[in-house]
């Protein structure tokens, strides 16, 4: 019965490690194949988080069964990076879509820039009323 | 809501000291002898037994894992196809959330659903603006959105 466990938890690690790897490889694919920068940060956030977080899992699994070391630090670092790493895509995109970078030119649809040109929307407003 | 979880821990406290015994397990143990008090009075409390938020709140994260996985199946499939066959674009899209921790818990939900990138919260807090990587399927989104995710946010937070 042991040795199953020990066995599954084996398998299960090494899958892991592997998936978690091969989704950062594909996500940095993702960065230099996509043509803007919209759309390379649908690949930089989604792919990469879920690559790391199998990553720090399986680390987890690994010193929970080998070393018999419950990690709360992995934990809180899985946890960190989930909450993270989305919040960090949306201003880097915010930023880069007020900057002016353009996006991709078969893009088809852009309704912020017709609620700005309606002046509906103001960057300005967010600036804190003093 | 947390009033009924301060009245839970008394309780467990209170149960400890009655068997004086000081242990985690005599927590435990008074902990759920407590949680059986406080579904059994449920009628004195104004807010809604709390446990069941605390369920609600579990539901939510397993659809945040969900979507995580889904999501980045979804952009491998599009990264490894030879030719890229998306349309890009940015559609709002009317919410009715509308204190801060409930759009920032839908802005996290939002990035880590397939295709969609939130880009800019509208200064009234009533639209966002929302990149999706392919938009020909947009009133698929919209409904996925609305429908799943702002209702198991607002069983959280209401």
């Amino acid at each position: 019965m042991g040795q199953i466990l020990i066995t599954i938890g084996e398998w299960s690690i090494a899958f892991l490690v592997l998936f978690g790897a091969v989704l950062s490889v594909l996500s940095t694919f993702g960065l230099i194949r996509l043509p803007d920068v919209y759309l390379r940060s649908h690949a930089a956030t989604k792919t990469a988080t879920l690559g790391i977080l199998c990553v720090l899992f399986a680390a987890f699994l690994y010193f929970i069964l080998y070393e018999g070391h419950v990690s709360a630090k992995l934990l809180l670092g899985i946890v960190f990076v989930f909450i993270t790493a989305p919040v960090a895509s949306h201003l880097i995109d915010r930023s880069a879509y007020f900057s002016g970078v353009p996006m991709w030119e078969k893009s088809v649809q852009d309704d912020l820039k017709i609620a700005m040109n309606q002046g509906k929307h103001h960057e300005e407003l967010h600036e804190p009323a003093e | 809501m947390a009033f009924q979880f301060v009245l839970n821990l008394i309780i467990a406290f209170v149960w400890m000291f009655l068997s004086s015994e000081w242990t985690f397990l005599q927590f435990l143990v008074g902990f759920i002898i407590g949680m059986l008090f406080i579904y059994a009075l449920r009628r004195f409390f104004n807010e809604r037994f709390y446990m069941r938020r605390v369920g609600a709140f579990i539901y939510l994260l397993l659809l945040f894992l969900k979507e995580l996985v889904h999501s980045s199946f979804v952009v491998i499939r599009e990264i490894l196809r030879p030719e890229l066959n998306i349309h890009p674009g940015i559609f709002s899209l009317e919410t009715d959330l509308r204190t801060d921790g409930e759009i920032t818990a839908l802005a996290l939900l939002i990035t880590l659903t397939p295709g969609t990138l939130l880009l800019e919260v509208s200064p009234d807090k009533r639209t966002l603006y929302i990149h999706a990587m392919d938009i020909t399927d947009k009133n698929l989104l919209v409904q996925q959105i609305k429908g799943s995710f702002e209702k198991a946010i607002m069983e959280v937070m209401r």
